[in-house]
């Protein structure tokens, strides 16, 4: 799986360069999350501006790393969901439970103020 | 067949890595849909969606069979109606038996067949002397 990342002021931005995100390649995204969580890298923004269609095993991996980064008091938000995306997430009420920013600065913005409060919002 | 009606059909083998090839496959049929009426791309990523959530609850019910086993996939497009056919040679699942998401926990699994349910008008899951057979329905807006 083809994935960026780059760490900043404590933020971890992860950039998923994949167009699909399906039952070949989740389990390999939700290990990806979770090793970084285990690692220590509790703030994840991640970005799916490249990601034009997702599954419901996809929604999971990503489920799977908002849980973990819950438990270890940090967050994982998702910046740049193309219109389809964002509709799957709206389909299974998923929009209701993770942060969705439409732009990375609003996701870096909002990943601040988590950062400055040290706090979980959930 | 009518000159407008679409008949496919393609094997592969069981495994994930030809997830990204059937749904392709079915977006590229869409666009060849004639006279569709309603939101082209919409219907792609619907398809693609499906046929991506089929393949893989086909393939997790295969896993305890033979590698060389195959998954046979048949899409038919006649007047205002399409049918999908997803043929496995596994145990087979009981697809009553699947309940409707919870949306208040946040279990990492259990969308794919809901996924299906939402997105197609008719679903049964049947076996002949195919295979197991989930078979799909679905009435296209067409302009007559």
């Amino acid at each position: 799986m083809n994935i960026t990342v780059e760490n900043a002021d404590n933020k971890t931005l992860i950039s998923l360069k994949e167009e699909r995100i399906d039952a070949h390649n989740s389990l390999e995204l939700k290990d990806f999350l979770q090793k970084l969580l285990e690692n220590g890298q509790h703030l994840l923004i991640v970005d799916l501006a490249a990601v034009r269609f997702i599954d419901s095993s996809g929604l999971g991996a990503l489920l799977s790393g908002y849980k973990n980064a819950n438990l270890r008091q940090g967050s994982l938000i998702l910046t740049g969901l193309q219109p389809r995306v964002h509709s799957m997430f709206e389909l299974t009420r998923l929009h209701r439970v993770f942060e969705i920013y439409s732009s990375l600065d609003e996701a870096l913005a909002a990943s601040r103020e988590v950062n400055a409060h040290g706090a979980n919002r959930h | 067949m009518a000159p407008t009606d679409i008949d496919l059909e393609v094997t592969v083998p069981t495994h994930t890595r030809y997830l990204a090839l059937i749904g392709n496959i079915a977006e590229l049929l869409v666009r060849e849909i004639e006279e569709y009426a309603g939101d082209r791309e919409t219907l792609a990523y619907h398809l693609n969606l499906v046929l991506t959530e089929a393949l893989a609850n086909a393939i997790e019910h295969s896993m305890c069979c033979s590698p060389k086993q195959k998954l046979r996939v048949h899409i038919h497009v006649e007047g205002e109606s399409l049918c999908i056919q997803v043929y496995d040679q596994g145990t087979g699942f009981d697809l009553d038996a699947v309940p409707q998401p919870d949306f208040d926990q946040l279990d990492e699994r259990g969308r794919g067949i809901f996924f299906i349910r939402t997105l197609m008008d008719s679903v049964n899951y049947h076996r002949d002397s195919n295979g197991n057979c989930l078979e799909m329905h679905m009435k296209l807006a067409r302009h007559s």
